[in-house]
């Protein structure tokens, strides 16, 4: 007897010594060595936030140029820099990334698993990330950034006209992201097939799992599309090539499918999860499970199907053949379909729910209006004579915004309020959450539903400076002070991260009563997640554990 | 249901099939316009290459024996068939080298026109993808040859195989697109 309990004492003096060699090493190159998919998580969002901020100042220097006619504070040249290193940065460095670090923070946790299934991969994924910005960047440092637009049309973007390294840079920098990004998809597909926890079936796993699990093979289908493309650019400008140049034969349409080949699915790559995020987020803050989750997972999967087939809508303007818009229009209506079933999915699930208006909740509710506004001017330019009259204006500017901004940052927002606690073990201050939450929809709607206007009105997307004409300058002007207050809802964040990290008010390990697994650990789990994965029998353990009398399994058999 | 390792190795060749495929659009797109530049029919070696080609085609068949001696627990017909799977795949690629210096003496370059630069883009990532499926080949070897590679481990040599077999099936494609396309 008193040799068993000395043996289960040396084993629990084991265990603790082993916990300390796998404890996080939260010195700097604990981090920078880390496999952790937790670290990697928390430096994915933290790199994708610090880039914000700098295709943030880029978008406000952008309006203050655009404030009033006829300004100089920036020249034209600055002027193309700034706002194709707004867009790259804002696709490749800011919604990527973020969405990246949810994604492999969370679907382990999510599923009752360890780690990814690679977790040197997934440090790999990361630092080509980190790289591959921080080269984009230092071509401001070799002679000027590159200035063809975020989606460098040929041959514009060849070495004709654009001389100097800038565009290499850019190519370069996309490639080495580009490779990242599938080595990521790869990682997370293989985390779900092989690494459920016990009863975690497909039908089962949390919508934000089945999103990133559909979007990883996105990625995967779209990623090398435009590794392809940049190959034949990098070509191009370095061997002399002719794939994009049609001085020699080449042609710049192809470069434009391929581009927008990439492109479009590209769109869903930084929307799907975020979707993922709101229907974590609706079900909790409406004390309801999600209505209809095999809609809102088997529409997800059309969604990227259909992706694939809508890529010539961003072409209707170059003068295909009839037949060949015909088919994209209507290709582009109908991606509208899947997605609208998604806004009824979350509208019902709200439906006769108890809502609990936290900040997260805002963040989501604001991103079911705004992304409907987005997409319903995205369906007006599915018709063709609509996309003539209004593509390459500002009308177009304020549809991407409204599905981007309105869209995938709201619902990242969301995300953060909802997850912090989680990632920290402290909670983010309502108060502050508040007017994060007012001033960035004020800021949101002031700053691009003004665009639609000028877009009307004629003012195309892309110029330096414009005329005086009637209602151009008051027009910008309001968008331009939209964009301060969008500034101001930013620093109030900004605060709320740090300020909150120090002193904000203790989480628990589930402040919510959320139902997913990463609730059933502590805040922040420990490194190996799970002492003990609750069992899963249902689409909410956690609920199930809390009320086996009305688990969920219990009651769909009922039914 | 597949492992982890040949799960990843599966979705990586669907990454690289899309990447081939759009090479091969590109290439055939330039061939389906007139002929302004984008002609190399009469520049291609189809009989030759034909040569090569079965060398890299034998060589997937060699790598299945390969595999098939693993499982038995044959490790010495598994050394030799891995060193005659390299040999095949290092043939091909010697026989690629011979063509491009063949091409570039008759001024056939990849700045020279369309055909230079879609051919020489698409053929030479093709040997890229060999070169690395040598690489990946000569590690198996070298555990081979030091008796590491066991009957539990085929995993490893699995994976690899797909990749192999994979680089294969793209060389039937290219083979048949731009060789035997030229002699239409």
């Amino acid at each position: 007897m008193k040799g068993h309990e000395l043996s289960e004492t040396a084993i629990a003096g084991t265990l603790a010594e082993a916990g300390d060699v796998w404890a996080p090493h939260r010195s700097l190159l604990g981090w920078v060595a880390s496999v952790d998919h937790k670290q990697i998580g928390i430096m994915y969002m933290v790199a994708a936030l610090a880039f914000f901020g700098l295709g943030g100042i880029e978008a406000l220097l952008l309006r203050i140029q655009l404030a009033v006619p006829h300004n100089n504070f920036l020249t034209p040249e600055t002027f193309n820099e700034l706002f194709t290193m707004h867009g790259t940065t804002m696709i490749f460095l800011v919604a990527m990334p973020l969405l990246t670090g949810f994604t492999v923070y969370m679907v382990p946790l999510m599923i009752g698993a360890r780690d990814m299934a690679f977790p040197r991969l997934n440090a790999m994924s990361f630092w080509l990330q980190v790289f591959g910005g921080v080269m984009l960047y230092f071509s401001f440092f070799a002679r000027g950034a590159p200035n063809a637009g975020w989606f460098s049309y040929a041959p514009l973007s060849e070495s004709a006209y654009s001389f100097g390294s800038a565009q290499d840079y850019w190519i370069l920098s996309l490639l080495v992201m580009g490779i990242g990004t599938v080595a990521g998809a790869i990682n997370v597909i293989a985390t779900v097939a092989t690494l459920r926890a016990p009863g975690m079936t497909m039908r089962r796993l949390p919508l934000f799992v089945w999103m990133t699990f559909v979007n990883s093979f996105l990625m995967l289908m779209a990623l090398p599309i435009l590794n392809a493309a940049l190959v034949m650019l990098l070509i191009d400008r370095t061997l002399h090539a002719h794939f994009f140049t049609p001085a020699t034969g080449g042609s710049a349409i192809l470069w434009q499918h391929y581009f927008w080949g990439f492109g479009h699915p590209e769109v869903y790559i930084v929307i799907l999860p975020a979707f993922g995020i709101i229907s974590e987020v609706i079900p909790v803050f409406s004390r309801k499970p999600i209505f209809g989750y095999e809609f809102v997972a088997a529409s997800t999967v059309a969604i990227a199907f259909l992706s694939f087939a809508v890529w010539a809508h961003h072409m209707f303007a170059v003068g295909l053949s009839d037949t060949f818009n015909l088919f994209f229009a209507f290709a582009s209506m109908s991606i509208a379909v899947p997605t609208g079933v998604k806004i009824f999915n979350w509208t019902a699930t709200l439906y006769g729910g108890r809502l609990r208006f936290t900040t997260a909740m805002m963040f989501a509710l604001a991103f079911l209006v705004m992304f409907t506004v987005g997409g319903l001017s995205g369906v007006s330019f599915a018709v063709v004579p609509i996309d003539w009259q209004l593509t390459d204006t500002y009308y177009l500017v304020a549809h991407l915004h409204y599905v981007f901004f309105g869209g995938t940052v709201l619902a990242s927002f969301a995300g953060i309020y909802y997850w912090f606690p989680k990632l920290t073990g402290r909670m983010l201050s309502e108060r502050l959450g508040r007017w994060h939450f007012w001033l960035t929809f004020v800021g949101l709607n002031l700053t691009f539903f003004v665009q639609h206007l000028l877009g009307m009105m004629g003012m195309p997307r892309r110029v330096f400076t414009y005329p005086d004409l009637p209602y151009w300058g008051a027009l910008n002007m309001l968008s331009t002070v939209g964009a301060f207050v969008l500034l101001a809802a930013v620093l109030v964040f900004a605060w709320n991260l740090v300020f909150s990290l120090k002193h904000g008010e203790a989480a628990g390990d589930n402040p919510w009563e959320a139902w997913t697994l990463e609730w059933a650990t502590s805040s922040p789990p420990p490194v190996d997640n799970f002492t003990r994965v609750p069992p899963v029998r249902g689409r909410r353990p956690l609920w199930d554990l809390a009320h086996p009398e009305l688990a969920d399994e219990l009651r769909s058999r009922a039914a | 249901m597949l492992s982890r390792g040949k799960l990843a190795m599966a979705l990586f060749i669907v990454s690289e099939a899309n990447f081939f495929a759009l090479l091969i659009i590109a290439y055939a797109y330039y061939h389906a316009l007139d002929s302004s530049g984008a002609n190399g029919a009469g520049a291609l070696d189809v009989v030759t290459t034909l040569r090569y080609s079965l060398c890299l085609f034998a060589s997937s068949a060699t790598l299945w024996v390969a595999e098939r001696n693993l499982r038995r627990q044959e490790y010495r017909g598994l050394i030799y068939w891995l060193l005659a799977t390299i040999a095949l795949g290092a043939i091909f690629l010697y026989g690629q080298g011979r063509e491009y210096a063949r091409l570039f003496s008759s001024g056939i370059t990849i700045s020279r026109n369309l055909f230079g630069t879609t051919f020489f883009t698409l053929t030479g990532f093709h040997g890229l993808h060999v070169f690395l499926g040598l690489s990946a080949l000569a590690t198996l070897f070298w555990y081979a040859v030091r008796g590491r590679l066991r009957q539990h481990q085929t995993e490893a040599v699995e994976a690899v195989g797909l990749y192999w077999h994979f680089v294969d099936a793209v060389w039937v494609v290219i083979f048949g697109v731009v060789y035997l396309g030229s002699l239409l």
